[in-house]
């Protein structure tokens, strides 16, 4: 049975690869606004007297900002596939809930996976060098700080209709990477109180390691495990609700 | 599958009522269907019999408001869980960036003891197109396709909502061969379509539903010998009904305008005294009555408004 889970998720990937525009699209916007933002800049080395260079801060904006949203594209995936009935037909084969969720969350984050790697080359190419386990230790906190995101996405697939789905993914990833400090350091205030408790933050911080941050204190793992149980729960719960629709 | 060792698919006491604008709509009522492993079945009825709905219910898909369904002995998401089931669902379009080869393989992959790709791509005559996107085939072939997917898992219930409605004349009959070939096997089917002719030429048995409800349910033979086996249209100014009707062999007469049809149990003895009595008419046709008239007849009586 499990071994019949991962065949179908490897058709998943091959499908999500070969979706050329989906694809390309997906990992050329991060890397457009890149070079876009930071080439300009690609010689200043001490970034509003931050000790660090443009090059190095704009990637780790764009790593979390192009993560966020490669993994809740899916939700777009799978509101397409609900609109094309797909999801019926899976009812009647005996496809477990665990084994399509695997097949979901393994392929978004195959796309994030991929956004993370492609940014870390274009910051290469402008000359943002890192020691190795700070590399290691960013890439591992953003993958944990998306867990919630892709929770997140499968849930507003199963609720949002293809229509819909877009303005909605768009405008969560503009709201949450706003708030959480991706495109300027959210500081002071109200609303420093509320970005410290969205996922979006601590997806930041993440990054931030790179910029000689610290790895998350307490608050952060409370939070993002807060927003891991909440979103799972709910993600659950749209799935059931879809499902037992006709 | 032995046929006597394996119970078949059982239907009791199914309703589904749904909130409609105009107050509830009976979809389903009390349906009651016993169905003998390795049979074929066609429900048969016009849009919003409960066809559908009755077929979504059997498949888990949708939950009854009373009454149970047992496939197999098992409920149908047990069924489903444990592979006998395959289902091709009156809409749904495939999804995009596999072959069709593809497609089968992955669907396959979810089953116990499905055929092999190649024989389910034989049998459904996609060979030409098995390396193709599923987004670049044509409508009939979409619709072949998802046939291969309700075939694949080489289920012991193989259950076809409308499976030929997008279909051209050619296709429809390509899409009944097969079927044939594949009733050997032992496989229970179960198919939905409001072609009258598709149940008469493919199926044992009729089940027909008008207004949630079962009206007719045996061999499509008995089906059609449920009304006058054969017509009479005939252009005949003046005759009247009534006369007509105490013609020998005419069980009911009708008028539209100057022509009349008979409808006889005894199509020779009434077509022998139609003439002798009224040799003016003309323009004669006899035919035999298709499940078509019978449907008719059995569905035509007035109901409380459903929808």
């Amino acid at each position: 049975m499990s071994g019949a889970g991962l065949t179908y998720t490897r058709f998943e990937l091959r499908r999500t690869v070969r979706n050329r525009r989906f694809f390309i699209l997906s990992l050329a916007f991060p890397v457009v606004l890149y070079f876009l933002i930071a080439g300009p800049n690609h010689d200043v080395n001490d970034f509003a007297n931050t000790g660090i260079s443009a090059p190095l801060y704009y990637m780790v904006g764009l790593i979390s900002f192009g993560t966020m949203s490669a993994i809740l594209s899916s939700g777009a995936r799978i509101a397409t596939e609900r609109g094309a009935g797909w999801n019926r037909q899976l009812r009647i084969t005996p496809l477990t809930p665990r084994a399509y969720f695997r097949a979901k969350i393994v392929t978004a984050y195959l796309m994030a996976g991929l956004t993370i790697l492609v940014l870390y080359i274009c910051g290469a190419t402008l000359g943002v060098s890192l020691p190795l386990a700070r590399w290691l230790a960013m890439t591992a906190l953003i993958l944990i700080a998306l867990i919630p995101f892709a929770a997140l996405g499968i849930a507003m697939g199963h609720l949002l209709t293809t229509d819909s789905v877009g303005p909605a993914l768009g405008g969560s990833v503009g709201l949450l990477a706003f708030l959480g400090g991706t495109w300027f350091p959210i500081t002071g205030g109200v609303l420093h109180g509320i970005a410290q408790a969205l996922p979006s933050y601590w997806l930041v911080q993440a990054s931030h390691v790179a910029l000689g941050g610290t790895v998350w204190g307490v608050t952060g793992w409370l939070v993002v495990a807060a927003w891991t149980i909440v979103l799972s729960a709910f993600a659950i719960w749209a799935y059931q609700r879809d499902t037992k629709r006709v | 599958m032995e046929a006597h060792t394996a119970a078949g698919i059982s239907l009791s006491g199914l309703s589904k009522t749904f909130r409609g604008p105009n107050g509830p709509v009976h979809a389903v009522r009390d349906v009651d269907v016993e169905i003998e492993h390795g049979e074929t079945v066609a429900l048969l009825g016009p849009n919003g019999a409960g066809k559908s709905t009755t077929i979504d219910m059997m498949l888990g898909l949708l939950p009854p408001d009373a009454g149970t369904v047992s496939l197999f002995r098992c409920d149908p998401h047990e069924a489903i869980a444990a592979g006998s089931v395959g289902a091709m669902l009156q809409t749904g379009e495939l999804i995009r960036d596999l072959s069709v080869r593809e497609l089968i393989a992955m669907i396959s992959s979810l089953y116990p003891a499905p055929f092999t790709v190649d024989h389910v791509l034989e049998i459904t005559g996609l060979g030409d197109v098995a390396d193709q996107r599923t987004q670049k085939l044509s409508g009939g072939q979409t619709q072949r396709v998802r046939f291969a997917i309700a075939l694949a898992p080489n289920p012991q219930l193989l259950v076809l909502d409308e499976p030929t409605v997008a279909m051209d004349v050619e296709g429809r009959q390509a899409f009944w061969s097969s079927m044939r070939g594949l009733t050997d096997g032992g496989t229970t089917i179960v198919f939905a379509t409001h072609y009258m002719e598709e149940a008469d030429a493919n199926a044992d048995r009729a089940i027909l539903m008008a207004h949630g409800r079962i009206v007719a349910d045996g061999p499509t033979t008995e089906i059609k010998g449920m009304v006058g086996s054969r017509t009479i249209r005939a252009t005949l100014p003046g005759a009247s009904v009534d006369e007509l009707r105490t013609l020998p062999g005419v069980a009911s007469a009708d008028r539209h305008g100057e022509a009349v049809i008979l409808n006889c149990d005894d199509s020779d003895a009434a077509i022998r005294a139609l003439l002798q009595r009224y040799p003016a008419a003309r323009d004669i046709e006899i035919s035999g009555a298709g499940l078509e008239q019978a449907f008719l007849q059995l569905t035509s009586e007035p109901e409380e408004v459903a929808a």
